[in-house]
Protein backbone atom coordinates (compact mmCIF):
# COMPACT_ATOMS: atom_id res chain seq x y z
CA UNK A 1 0.00 0.00 0.00
CA UNK A 2 1.14 3.21 -1.16
CA UNK A 3 2.47 6.11 1.78
CA UNK A 4 0.29 8.31 0.03
CA UNK A 5 -2.98 6.78 1.13
CA UNK A 6 -1.89 6.66 4.49
CA UNK A 7 -0.91 10.52 4.33
CA UNK A 8 -4.55 10.88 3.54
CA UNK A 9 -6.37 8.60 5.97
CA UNK A 10 -4.00 9.44 8.73
CA UNK A 11 -5.35 7.93 12.25
CA UNK A 12 -6.47 10.64 13.20
CA UNK A 13 -8.68 11.75 10.27
CA UNK A 14 -10.15 8.32 10.51
CA UNK A 15 -10.69 8.77 14.57
CA UNK A 16 -12.90 11.84 13.25
CA UNK A 17 -14.61 9.84 11.28
CA UNK A 18 -15.74 6.96 12.76
CA UNK A 19 -16.48 8.80 15.54
CA UNK A 20 -17.31 12.62 14.41
CA UNK A 21 -17.96 15.56 16.97
CA UNK A 22 -20.37 17.93 17.39
CA UNK A 23 -23.14 15.41 16.60
CA UNK A 24 -25.81 16.60 18.81
CA UNK A 25 -28.46 19.11 18.30
CA UNK A 26 -28.33 22.70 20.13
CA UNK A 27 -30.49 23.91 22.15
CA UNK A 28 -30.71 27.62 20.36
CA UNK A 29 -29.07 27.99 16.89
CA UNK A 30 -27.85 31.39 16.45
CA UNK A 31 -26.07 30.42 12.96
CA UNK A 32 -27.12 27.19 10.64
CA UNK A 33 -26.50 26.68 7.04
CA UNK A 34 -26.29 23.72 4.67
CA UNK A 35 -23.68 22.64 2.15
CA UNK A 36 -23.03 20.31 -1.00
CA UNK A 37 -20.57 19.17 -3.17
CA UNK A 38 -21.88 18.75 -6.46
CA UNK A 39 -19.72 16.64 -7.82
CA UNK A 40 -20.34 14.13 -5.77
CA UNK A 41 -23.48 14.66 -4.05
CA UNK A 42 -22.05 15.17 -0.08
CA UNK A 43 -23.92 17.29 1.67
CA UNK A 44 -23.63 19.15 5.16
CA UNK A 45 -25.49 20.51 8.05
CA UNK A 46 -23.67 22.97 10.73
CA UNK A 47 -24.76 25.22 13.59
CA UNK A 48 -23.35 27.43 15.90
CA UNK A 49 -24.87 28.47 19.43
CA UNK A 50 -23.16 32.00 20.67
CA UNK A 51 -22.10 33.19 23.96
CA UNK A 52 -21.56 36.70 22.73
CA UNK A 53 -19.14 36.30 20.12
CA UNK A 54 -17.60 33.45 21.11
CA UNK A 55 -18.84 29.72 19.95
CA UNK A 56 -20.98 27.91 22.68
CA UNK A 57 -21.64 24.48 21.06
CA UNK A 58 -21.28 23.26 17.74
CA UNK A 59 -23.55 20.96 15.86
CA UNK A 60 -22.52 19.10 12.41
CA UNK A 61 -24.02 16.42 10.22
CA UNK A 62 -22.19 15.77 7.58
CA UNK A 63 -23.44 13.14 4.94
CA UNK A 64 -19.81 12.31 3.03
CA UNK A 65 -16.83 10.41 2.88
CA UNK A 66 -14.20 10.04 5.86
CA UNK A 67 -12.42 13.32 4.91
CA UNK A 68 -15.27 15.62 5.06
CA UNK A 69 -16.77 13.94 7.76
CA UNK A 70 -13.54 14.39 9.47
CA UNK A 71 -13.10 17.66 8.53
CA UNK A 72 -16.70 18.57 9.84
CA UNK A 73 -15.83 16.98 13.12
CA UNK A 74 -12.11 18.49 13.80
CA UNK A 75 -14.13 21.37 12.98
CA UNK A 76 -16.93 21.04 15.84
CA UNK A 77 -13.78 20.12 18.15
CA UNK A 78 -11.52 23.45 17.40
CA UNK A 79 -14.09 26.12 16.70
CA UNK A 80 -15.74 25.30 20.15
CA UNK A 81 -14.63 28.20 23.05
CA UNK A 82 -13.04 30.14 19.95
CA UNK A 83 -13.95 33.64 18.87
CA UNK A 84 -15.81 34.27 15.60
CA UNK A 85 -12.47 36.29 14.71
CA UNK A 86 -10.36 33.44 15.70
CA UNK A 87 -12.48 30.72 13.69
CA UNK A 88 -12.24 32.88 10.46
CA UNK A 89 -8.27 32.91 10.98
CA UNK A 90 -8.79 29.03 11.46
CA UNK A 91 -10.61 28.56 8.58
CA UNK A 92 -8.36 30.57 6.28
CA UNK A 93 -5.07 28.95 7.17
CA UNK A 94 -6.84 25.63 6.39
CA UNK A 95 -7.99 26.76 3.16
CA UNK A 96 -4.13 28.64 2.54
CA UNK A 97 -3.10 24.68 3.83
CA UNK A 98 -5.04 22.51 1.22
CA UNK A 99 -4.78 25.02 -1.51
CA UNK A 100 -1.01 24.98 -1.28
CA UNK A 101 -0.81 29.03 -0.14
CA UNK A 102 1.46 30.27 2.65
CA UNK A 103 0.20 29.44 6.57
CA UNK A 104 1.34 31.67 9.19
CA UNK A 105 3.98 30.68 10.96
CA UNK A 106 2.12 30.83 14.55
CA UNK A 107 -1.05 28.88 13.26
CA UNK A 108 -1.62 26.24 15.58
CA UNK A 109 -3.97 23.51 14.02
CA UNK A 110 -3.53 20.74 16.26
CA UNK A 111 -5.94 17.71 14.77
CA UNK A 112 -6.37 19.86 11.88
CA UNK A 113 -2.80 19.45 10.99
CA UNK A 114 -3.59 16.31 9.55
CA UNK A 115 -5.91 17.24 7.05
CA UNK A 116 -2.45 18.69 5.33
CA UNK A 117 -2.16 15.19 4.06
CA UNK A 118 -5.45 15.69 1.80
CA UNK A 119 -3.46 18.54 -0.86
CA UNK A 120 -1.56 15.29 -2.82
CA UNK A 121 -4.64 14.35 -3.62
CA UNK A 122 -6.23 17.70 -5.19
CA UNK A 123 -9.89 15.84 -6.23
CA UNK A 124 -10.46 15.58 -2.13
CA UNK A 125 -9.27 18.83 -1.33
CA UNK A 126 -12.82 20.49 -1.88
CA UNK A 127 -14.12 17.20 0.55
CA UNK A 128 -11.68 18.39 2.97
CA UNK A 129 -13.54 22.61 2.20
CA UNK A 130 -17.15 21.46 2.58
CA UNK A 131 -17.70 21.96 5.92
CA UNK A 132 -15.59 25.36 6.24
CA UNK A 133 -16.65 27.30 3.22
CA UNK A 134 -20.03 26.41 4.49
CA UNK A 135 -19.29 28.00 7.53
CA UNK A 136 -17.52 30.91 6.33
CA UNK A 137 -20.54 31.80 4.21
CA UNK A 138 -22.89 31.49 7.32
CA UNK A 139 -20.32 34.30 8.67
CA UNK A 140 -20.19 36.34 5.97
CA UNK A 141 -23.82 36.36 5.32
CA UNK A 142 -24.65 37.34 9.07
CA UNK A 143 -21.96 40.10 8.54
CA UNK A 144 -24.19 41.02 6.01
CA UNK A 145 -27.12 40.94 8.17
CA UNK A 146 -29.02 37.76 6.81
CA UNK A 147 -30.77 35.55 8.98
CA UNK A 148 -29.64 32.33 7.22
CA UNK A 149 -26.72 32.09 4.21
CA UNK A 150 -27.50 31.06 1.40
CA UNK A 151 -26.93 27.06 0.87
CA UNK A 152 -23.07 26.83 0.11
CA UNK A 153 -21.73 24.45 -2.97
CA UNK A 154 -18.05 23.55 -2.74
CA UNK A 155 -16.87 23.66 -6.47
CA UNK B 1 -20.12 14.47 -50.14
CA UNK B 2 -18.42 17.14 -52.21
CA UNK B 3 -15.78 15.46 -54.48
CA UNK B 4 -12.57 14.12 -54.31
CA UNK B 5 -10.80 11.06 -52.67
CA UNK B 6 -12.96 9.96 -49.80
CA UNK B 7 -10.83 9.51 -46.75
CA UNK B 8 -10.78 5.84 -46.58
CA UNK B 9 -8.35 6.26 -49.94
CA UNK B 10 -6.53 9.24 -49.09
CA UNK B 11 -5.35 7.68 -45.34
CA UNK B 12 -3.79 4.96 -45.33
CA UNK B 13 -5.47 1.89 -42.68
CA UNK B 14 -4.93 -1.58 -42.87
CA UNK B 15 -7.75 -2.77 -40.55
CA UNK B 16 -7.05 -6.44 -39.46
CA UNK B 17 -9.59 -8.87 -40.75
CA UNK B 18 -11.42 -10.10 -37.56
CA UNK B 19 -14.34 -11.45 -39.05
CA UNK B 20 -15.18 -15.17 -37.86
CA UNK B 21 -12.59 -14.38 -35.11
CA UNK B 22 -12.88 -15.41 -31.30
CA UNK B 23 -13.99 -12.34 -29.46
CA UNK B 24 -10.69 -11.82 -27.66
CA UNK B 25 -10.63 -8.95 -25.51
CA UNK B 26 -7.13 -9.20 -24.55
CA UNK B 27 -6.34 -8.75 -28.06
CA UNK B 28 -8.05 -5.83 -28.28
CA UNK B 29 -6.25 -4.23 -25.04
CA UNK B 30 -3.05 -4.02 -26.68
CA UNK B 31 -4.91 -2.06 -29.24
CA UNK B 32 -5.15 0.93 -26.88
CA UNK B 33 -1.85 2.03 -25.54
CA UNK B 34 -3.33 3.77 -22.26
CA UNK B 35 -4.11 0.34 -20.81
CA UNK B 36 -0.61 -0.69 -20.91
CA UNK B 37 0.20 2.02 -18.60
CA UNK B 38 1.37 2.02 -14.85
CA UNK B 39 -0.27 4.21 -12.02
CA UNK B 40 1.02 4.02 -8.94
CA UNK B 41 2.90 1.02 -9.73
CA UNK B 42 0.60 -1.25 -10.97
CA UNK B 43 -0.94 -1.96 -14.79
CA UNK B 44 -4.07 0.18 -15.23
CA UNK B 45 -7.69 -1.53 -14.80
CA UNK B 46 -9.82 0.47 -16.21
CA UNK B 47 -13.17 0.15 -15.53
CA UNK B 48 -14.47 4.00 -16.23
CA UNK B 49 -15.99 3.50 -19.74
CA UNK B 50 -19.20 4.96 -18.90
CA UNK B 51 -17.44 8.32 -18.76
CA UNK B 52 -15.53 8.14 -22.03
CA UNK B 53 -13.51 5.01 -23.21
CA UNK B 54 -9.91 5.26 -23.97
CA UNK B 55 -9.01 5.03 -27.60
CA UNK B 56 -7.42 2.60 -29.53
CA UNK B 57 -4.03 3.45 -31.34
CA UNK B 58 -5.97 3.91 -34.78
CA UNK B 59 -7.56 6.96 -33.78
CA UNK B 60 -5.06 8.35 -32.24
CA UNK B 61 -2.77 7.79 -34.88
CA UNK B 62 -6.01 9.38 -36.87
CA UNK B 63 -5.60 12.86 -35.36
CA UNK B 64 -1.95 12.90 -35.40
CA UNK B 65 -2.21 12.36 -38.96
CA UNK B 66 -5.09 14.67 -39.56
CA UNK B 67 -2.68 17.33 -38.25
CA UNK B 68 0.48 16.11 -40.12
CA UNK B 69 -1.04 15.72 -43.85
CA UNK B 70 -4.62 17.65 -44.23
CA UNK B 71 -5.52 19.79 -41.75
CA UNK B 72 -7.83 22.77 -43.03
CA UNK B 73 -11.17 24.43 -42.70
CA UNK B 74 -13.82 22.21 -44.17
CA UNK B 75 -16.35 23.31 -47.04
CA UNK B 76 -14.53 26.86 -47.20
CA UNK B 77 -12.02 26.23 -49.41
CA UNK B 78 -10.72 24.89 -52.91
CA UNK B 79 -7.46 24.07 -52.21
CA UNK B 80 -6.04 20.25 -52.14
CA UNK B 81 -6.20 20.22 -48.05
CA UNK B 82 -9.31 21.72 -47.73
CA UNK B 83 -11.09 19.37 -50.21
CA UNK B 84 -9.21 16.59 -48.33
CA UNK B 85 -10.43 18.00 -45.13
CA UNK B 86 -14.10 18.17 -46.08
CA UNK B 87 -14.26 14.43 -47.91
CA UNK B 88 -13.34 13.34 -44.53
CA UNK B 89 -15.68 14.88 -42.36
CA UNK B 90 -18.27 14.37 -44.66
CA UNK B 91 -17.22 10.50 -45.01
CA UNK B 92 -17.94 10.18 -41.39
CA UNK B 93 -21.18 11.57 -41.28
CA UNK B 94 -22.10 8.98 -43.64
CA UNK B 95 -20.58 6.08 -41.68
CA UNK B 96 -22.61 7.46 -38.94
CA UNK B 97 -25.18 7.09 -41.19
CA UNK B 98 -24.60 3.54 -41.43
CA UNK B 99 -24.01 2.48 -38.61
CA UNK B 100 -26.65 3.72 -36.25
CA UNK B 101 -29.91 1.80 -39.02
CA UNK B 102 -29.05 3.54 -42.40
CA UNK B 103 -30.66 7.17 -41.97
CA UNK B 104 -29.92 9.96 -44.45
CA UNK B 105 -27.05 11.78 -43.96
CA UNK B 106 -29.15 15.26 -43.90
CA UNK B 107 -30.19 13.52 -40.75
CA UNK B 108 -27.31 13.37 -38.88
CA UNK B 109 -26.11 16.64 -36.99
CA UNK B 110 -22.87 17.01 -35.55
CA UNK B 111 -22.46 18.43 -31.81
CA UNK B 112 -20.09 18.51 -29.00
CA UNK B 113 -21.70 16.05 -27.07
CA UNK B 114 -24.59 14.50 -26.20
CA UNK B 115 -25.72 17.24 -23.95
CA UNK B 116 -25.45 19.91 -26.53
CA UNK B 117 -27.62 17.16 -28.87
CA UNK B 118 -30.56 16.91 -26.31
CA UNK B 119 -30.41 20.58 -25.55
CA UNK B 120 -30.99 21.25 -29.67
CA UNK B 121 -33.91 19.79 -29.43
CA UNK B 122 -34.95 21.01 -26.67
CA UNK B 123 -34.60 24.66 -27.49
CA UNK B 124 -35.57 24.67 -30.82
CA UNK B 125 -37.75 21.84 -31.13
CA UNK B 126 -39.25 22.72 -27.72
CA UNK B 127 -40.06 26.20 -27.93
CA UNK B 128 -41.42 25.98 -31.82
CA UNK B 129 -43.65 23.25 -30.12
CA UNK B 130 -44.53 23.04 -26.31
CA UNK B 131 -46.62 25.53 -24.97
CA UNK B 132 -48.20 25.78 -21.62
CA UNK B 133 -51.30 22.89 -21.29
CA UNK B 134 -48.56 21.00 -22.82
CA UNK B 135 -46.63 17.73 -21.40
CA UNK B 136 -43.57 16.68 -21.20
CA UNK B 137 -42.26 13.41 -20.27
CA UNK B 138 -39.40 11.60 -19.17
CA UNK B 139 -37.70 9.04 -16.40
CA UNK B 140 -37.09 9.27 -13.27
CA UNK B 141 -33.05 7.90 -14.19
CA UNK B 142 -31.93 10.11 -16.85
CA UNK B 143 -28.73 11.92 -16.88
CA UNK B 144 -28.91 15.63 -16.18
CA UNK B 145 -28.35 15.97 -19.79
CA UNK B 146 -31.73 14.89 -20.58
CA UNK B 147 -33.17 16.23 -17.66
CA UNK B 148 -32.12 19.59 -17.12
CA UNK B 149 -32.83 20.87 -20.38
CA UNK B 150 -36.67 19.62 -19.89
CA UNK B 151 -36.62 21.10 -16.54
CA UNK B 152 -35.82 24.39 -18.06
CA UNK B 153 -38.06 24.00 -21.16
CA UNK B 154 -41.16 22.78 -18.55
CA UNK B 155 -40.25 26.23 -16.35
CA UNK B 156 -40.30 29.02 -19.04
CA UNK B 157 -42.88 27.53 -21.37
CA UNK B 158 -45.73 26.39 -18.21
CA UNK B 159 -45.45 22.96 -20.13
CA UNK B 160 -46.04 20.38 -16.75
CA UNK B 161 -42.75 17.52 -16.82
CA UNK B 162 -44.17 14.39 -15.63
CA UNK B 163 -41.81 11.56 -14.69
CA UNK B 164 -42.42 7.74 -15.91
CA UNK B 165 -41.12 6.03 -12.33
CA UNK B 166 -38.93 3.33 -11.74
CA UNK B 167 -39.53 0.37 -9.46
CA UNK B 168 -37.15 -1.07 -6.67
CA UNK B 169 -35.64 -3.58 -9.18
CA UNK B 170 -34.34 -0.44 -11.20
CA UNK B 171 -36.84 -1.24 -14.14
CA UNK B 172 -39.39 1.94 -15.45
CA UNK B 173 -42.56 0.69 -14.04
CA UNK B 174 -44.78 0.85 -17.02
CA UNK B 175 -47.98 0.39 -14.98
CA UNK B 176 -49.21 3.50 -15.40
CA UNK B 177 -47.23 4.61 -18.92
CA UNK B 178 -50.85 4.96 -20.97
CA UNK B 179 -51.99 7.92 -17.78
CA UNK B 180 -48.45 9.39 -18.20
CA UNK B 181 -48.31 9.53 -21.88
CA UNK B 182 -51.50 11.60 -21.89
CA UNK B 183 -53.09 12.90 -24.96
CA UNK B 184 -51.93 16.95 -24.35
CA UNK B 185 -48.16 15.00 -23.85
CA UNK B 186 -45.68 16.33 -27.23
CA UNK B 187 -42.47 15.16 -26.49
CA UNK B 188 -41.15 11.67 -24.24
CA UNK B 189 -37.28 11.81 -23.78
CA UNK B 190 -35.87 8.88 -22.48
CA UNK B 191 -32.88 7.01 -21.94
CA UNK B 192 -32.10 3.45 -23.64
CA UNK B 193 -29.65 2.54 -21.06
CA UNK B 194 -29.06 3.75 -17.65
CA UNK B 195 -25.57 5.79 -16.86
CA UNK B 196 -26.04 4.36 -12.71
CA UNK B 197 -27.97 1.20 -13.26
CA UNK B 198 -27.34 -0.17 -16.51
CA UNK B 199 -31.11 -0.98 -16.93
CA UNK B 200 -31.81 -1.45 -21.26
CA UNK B 201 -35.17 0.28 -21.19
CA UNK B 202 -37.96 -0.94 -23.79
CA UNK B 203 -37.49 2.25 -25.39
CA UNK B 204 -39.69 0.61 -29.14
CA UNK B 205 -42.50 0.32 -26.62
CA UNK B 206 -42.70 3.76 -25.18
CA UNK B 207 -41.69 5.33 -28.68
CA UNK B 208 -45.15 3.33 -30.71
CA UNK B 209 -47.00 4.99 -27.71
CA UNK B 210 -45.82 8.00 -27.89
CA UNK B 211 -46.77 8.03 -31.27
CA UNK B 212 -49.95 7.13 -31.16
CA UNK B 213 -50.79 9.94 -28.61
CA UNK B 214 -49.29 12.35 -31.68
CA UNK B 215 -46.23 13.27 -29.53
CA UNK B 216 -42.11 12.99 -30.70
CA UNK B 217 -40.03 10.41 -28.93
CA UNK B 218 -35.78 11.28 -28.43
CA UNK B 219 -33.63 8.47 -26.95
CA UNK B 220 -30.63 9.63 -24.86
CA UNK B 221 -28.29 6.58 -26.46
CA UNK B 222 -25.09 7.97 -25.05
CA UNK B 223 -24.63 4.55 -23.28
CA UNK B 224 -26.50 2.44 -25.48
CA UNK B 225 -25.51 3.02 -29.05
CA UNK B 226 -21.34 2.43 -28.15
CA UNK B 227 -21.89 -0.96 -26.71
CA UNK B 228 -25.11 -2.49 -28.71
CA UNK B 229 -26.48 -2.62 -31.70
CA UNK B 230 -29.04 0.41 -32.47
CA UNK B 231 -31.52 0.68 -35.33
CA UNK B 232 -32.93 4.29 -35.09
CA UNK B 233 -35.32 3.25 -37.94
CA UNK B 234 -36.28 0.00 -36.53
CA UNK B 235 -36.62 1.84 -33.18
CA UNK B 236 -38.91 4.92 -34.91
CA UNK B 237 -36.86 7.40 -32.68
CA UNK B 238 -37.79 11.16 -34.08
CA UNK B 239 -34.59 12.04 -32.18
CA UNK B 240 -31.54 10.30 -31.30
CA UNK B 241 -28.60 12.06 -29.33
CA UNK B 242 -24.71 10.61 -28.82
CA UNK B 243 -21.38 10.90 -28.30
CA UNK B 244 -18.39 9.86 -29.88
CA UNK B 245 -16.09 9.72 -26.84
CA UNK B 246 -17.70 6.83 -25.33
CA UNK B 247 -17.51 4.66 -28.22
CA UNK B 248 -13.66 4.82 -28.70
CA UNK B 249 -13.62 8.38 -30.43
CA UNK B 250 -12.17 12.04 -29.61
CA UNK B 251 -13.61 14.19 -27.07
CA UNK B 252 -15.67 17.07 -28.45
CA UNK B 253 -18.04 15.48 -30.82
CA UNK B 254 -21.40 13.93 -30.44
CA UNK B 255 -24.61 13.26 -32.85
CA UNK B 256 -27.99 14.77 -33.00
CA UNK B 257 -30.38 12.35 -35.47
CA UNK B 258 -33.28 13.85 -36.36
CA UNK B 259 -36.00 12.79 -39.00
CA UNK B 260 -35.87 15.00 -42.03
CA UNK B 261 -39.22 16.30 -41.61
CA UNK B 262 -38.98 17.14 -38.00
CA UNK B 263 -35.35 18.70 -38.38
CA UNK B 264 -36.15 20.88 -42.02
CA UNK B 265 -39.36 22.56 -39.35
CA UNK B 266 -36.52 23.54 -37.11
CA UNK B 267 -34.92 26.67 -36.26
CA UNK B 268 -31.07 26.53 -36.26
CA UNK B 269 -29.52 26.78 -32.02
CA UNK B 270 -26.46 29.13 -33.38
CA UNK B 271 -25.77 31.34 -36.40
CA UNK B 272 -22.73 32.30 -38.36
CA UNK B 273 -20.92 30.89 -40.99
CA UNK B 274 -21.27 27.80 -42.88
CA UNK B 275 -25.34 26.97 -41.64
CA UNK B 276 -26.10 29.78 -44.01
CA UNK B 277 -26.97 29.93 -47.75
CA UNK B 278 -27.60 33.52 -48.23
CA UNK B 279 -26.78 36.41 -46.21
CA UNK B 280 -27.36 40.22 -47.14
CA UNK B 281 -26.86 43.44 -44.52
CA UNK B 282 -30.99 42.62 -43.78
CA UNK B 283 -31.21 39.30 -44.46
CA UNK B 284 -30.04 35.62 -43.97
CA UNK B 285 -31.43 32.37 -45.12
CA UNK B 286 -30.21 28.72 -43.72
CA UNK B 287 -28.15 26.47 -44.83
CA UNK B 288 -29.63 23.40 -46.25
CA UNK B 289 -29.29 19.93 -43.82
CA UNK B 290 -27.27 19.29 -42.03
CA UNK B 291 -25.30 22.18 -42.56
CA UNK B 292 -28.07 24.47 -40.83
CA UNK B 293 -27.19 23.39 -37.37
CA UNK B 294 -23.49 23.28 -37.30
CA UNK B 295 -22.53 27.38 -37.21
CA UNK B 296 -19.11 27.86 -36.93
CA UNK B 297 -15.97 25.62 -37.61
CA UNK B 298 -16.64 22.32 -36.43
CA UNK B 299 -14.43 19.61 -34.25
CA UNK B 300 -12.47 18.36 -37.68
CA UNK B 301 -9.86 16.84 -36.17
CA UNK B 302 -12.82 14.61 -34.22
CA UNK B 303 -14.94 13.98 -36.78
CA UNK B 304 -11.47 12.59 -38.94
CA UNK B 305 -10.66 10.34 -36.08
CA UNK B 306 -14.25 9.46 -35.66
CA UNK B 307 -13.94 7.45 -38.78
CA UNK B 308 -11.31 4.63 -37.42
CA UNK B 309 -13.16 4.12 -34.40
CA UNK B 310 -16.38 3.33 -35.81
CA UNK B 311 -14.43 1.00 -38.48
CA UNK B 312 -12.84 -0.68 -35.31
CA UNK B 313 -16.27 -1.22 -34.01
CA UNK B 314 -17.33 -2.39 -36.75
CA UNK B 315 -14.66 -4.87 -37.22
CA UNK B 316 -15.71 -6.22 -33.67
CA UNK B 317 -18.78 -6.29 -34.12
CA UNK B 318 -21.77 -4.81 -32.32
CA UNK B 319 -23.37 -8.14 -31.61
CA UNK B 320 -19.83 -9.64 -30.54
CA UNK B 321 -19.56 -6.84 -27.79
CA UNK B 322 -23.20 -6.51 -26.66
CA UNK B 323 -22.43 -10.15 -26.12
CA UNK B 324 -18.94 -9.84 -24.23
CA UNK B 325 -20.76 -7.56 -22.24
CA UNK B 326 -23.14 -9.30 -21.45
CA UNK B 327 -21.35 -12.43 -20.14
CA UNK B 328 -18.85 -9.93 -17.80
CA UNK B 329 -21.50 -8.20 -16.33
CA UNK B 330 -22.65 -10.98 -15.21
CA UNK B 331 -19.96 -12.42 -14.38
CA UNK B 332 -19.31 -9.43 -12.06
CA UNK B 333 -22.59 -9.11 -10.86
CA UNK B 334 -21.96 -13.27 -9.72
CA UNK B 335 -19.14 -11.83 -7.49
CA UNK B 336 -20.00 -9.27 -6.26
CA UNK B 337 -23.11 -11.28 -4.93
CA UNK B 338 -20.92 -13.02 -3.27
CA UNK B 339 -19.65 -10.10 -1.17
CA UNK B 340 -21.83 -9.64 1.57
CA UNK B 341 -20.65 -6.06 2.58
CA UNK B 342 -21.37 -5.01 -1.13
CA UNK B 343 -25.13 -3.71 -2.18
CA UNK B 344 -25.32 -3.64 -6.23
CA UNK B 345 -28.11 -1.24 -7.83
CA UNK B 346 -29.56 -2.10 -11.10
CA UNK B 347 -31.44 -5.33 -12.77
CA UNK B 348 -29.82 -8.92 -12.59
CA UNK B 349 -31.56 -9.95 -15.79
CA UNK B 350 -28.69 -9.38 -18.02
CA UNK B 351 -31.05 -9.06 -21.35
CA UNK B 352 -32.15 -6.02 -20.11
CA UNK B 353 -29.11 -4.33 -18.37
CA UNK B 354 -25.71 -3.02 -19.68
CA UNK B 355 -22.08 -3.02 -18.28
CA UNK B 356 -22.44 0.06 -15.90
CA UNK B 357 -22.62 -1.60 -12.53
CA UNK B 358 -23.11 0.34 -9.44
CA UNK B 359 -22.65 -0.50 -5.79
CA UNK B 360 -21.94 0.49 -2.66
CA UNK B 361 -20.01 -1.22 0.35
CA UNK B 362 -21.99 -0.78 3.67
CA UNK B 363 -19.20 1.25 5.58
CA UNK B 364 -16.88 3.27 2.95
CA UNK B 365 -17.79 6.11 0.91
CA UNK B 366 -17.49 5.43 -2.67
CA UNK B 367 -15.27 8.68 -2.76
CA UNK B 368 -12.82 6.69 -0.15
CA UNK B 369 -13.48 3.64 -2.22
CA UNK B 370 -12.23 5.16 -5.52
CA UNK B 371 -9.32 6.72 -3.77
CA UNK B 372 -8.05 3.01 -2.25
CA UNK B 373 -8.67 1.20 -5.81
CA UNK B 374 -6.57 3.89 -7.55
CA UNK B 375 -3.68 2.98 -5.45
CA UNK B 376 -3.99 -0.50 -6.87
CA UNK B 377 -4.50 1.22 -10.70
CA UNK B 378 -8.07 0.55 -10.61
CA UNK B 379 -10.08 3.46 -12.30
CA UNK B 380 -14.38 3.74 -11.62
CA UNK B 381 -16.48 6.41 -11.20
CA UNK B 382 -18.03 7.60 -7.58
CA UNK B 383 -20.35 9.97 -7.26
CA UNK B 384 -23.93 10.73 -8.64
CA UNK B 385 -22.77 10.35 -11.53
CA UNK B 386 -24.51 13.35 -13.09
CA UNK B 387 -27.80 11.52 -12.32
CA UNK B 388 -28.66 13.29 -8.73
CA UNK B 389 -32.08 12.50 -8.48
CA UNK B 390 -32.12 9.07 -9.58
CA UNK B 391 -29.08 8.55 -6.94
CA UNK B 392 -31.22 10.24 -4.10
CA UNK B 393 -33.98 7.98 -5.09
CA UNK B 394 -32.05 5.01 -4.39
CA UNK B 395 -31.35 6.28 -0.57
CA UNK B 396 -27.68 7.35 -1.34
CA UNK B 397 -25.85 10.53 -1.63
CA UNK B 398 -23.24 8.87 -4.30
CA UNK B 399 -22.46 5.15 -5.77
CA UNK B 400 -18.87 3.68 -7.09
CA UNK B 401 -19.80 2.67 -10.37
CA UNK B 402 -17.42 -0.07 -12.54
CA UNK B 403 -18.57 0.47 -16.23
CA UNK B 404 -17.03 -2.41 -18.97
CA UNK B 405 -16.32 -2.56 -22.38
CA UNK B 406 -15.05 -4.43 -25.17
CA UNK B 407 -11.09 -4.68 -23.76
CA UNK B 408 -12.72 -5.25 -20.17
CA UNK B 409 -11.55 -9.37 -19.08
CA UNK B 410 -12.37 -11.33 -16.06
CA UNK B 411 -8.96 -10.24 -14.79
CA UNK B 412 -10.07 -6.77 -14.37
CA UNK B 413 -13.29 -8.19 -12.17
CA UNK B 414 -11.00 -9.97 -10.37
CA UNK B 415 -8.97 -7.31 -9.89
CA UNK B 416 -11.92 -5.04 -8.78
CA UNK B 417 -13.18 -7.76 -6.68
CA UNK B 418 -9.57 -8.30 -4.83
CA UNK B 419 -9.41 -4.34 -4.72
CA UNK B 420 -13.14 -3.95 -3.14
CA UNK B 421 -11.98 -6.72 -0.03
CA UNK B 422 -8.31 -5.12 0.49
CA UNK B 423 -10.21 -1.71 1.12
CA UNK B 424 -12.01 -3.55 4.33
CA UNK B 425 -9.25 -4.44 5.48
CA UNK B 426 -7.20 -1.12 5.03
CA UNK B 427 -10.42 0.98 6.82
CA UNK B 428 -10.36 -1.59 9.04
CA UNK B 429 -13.78 -3.13 8.92
CA UNK B 430 -12.15 -6.22 8.80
Amino acid sequence: MSDNLDDLYRDILMEHYRFPRGHHHLEHEDIHNEGQNPTCGDEIELALELEGDRVKDVYVSCMGCAVSVASGSMLAEVTKGKTLEEVKKIAATIKAMLTGEAVPKDADLGDLEALSGVKKFPVRVKCALLSWTTLVNALEAREKGKEKAPSTTEQ
Amino acid sequence: MKGGKSMAEVVQREPENRIGMEFNAEKYKTDFPILSRMIRGTKLVYLDSAATTQKPRVVIDAVDQYYRLHNANVHRGLHTLAEEATAAYEATRDKIAGFIGGVKREEIIYTRNATEAINMVASSWGYQNIKKGDRIVITQMEHHANLVPWIVLSRKTGAELVYIPIDPEGYLDLADLKDIIAPNTKIVALTHMSNVLGTINPVDEIIALAHKRGAVALVDGAQSVPHMPVDVRAMDADFLAFSAHKMLGPTGLGVLYGKEELLSRMEPVQYGGEMISEVRYDYAAWNELPHKFEAGTPNIEAAFAFLPALEYLEKIGMENIRRHEMELTGYALDKLAGLEFIKVFGPKDLNHRGGAVSFIDKNIHPHDMATFLDTLGIAVRAGHHCAQPLTRLLGVNSTTRASLYLYNTHNDIDQLITGLKEARRYFRYE
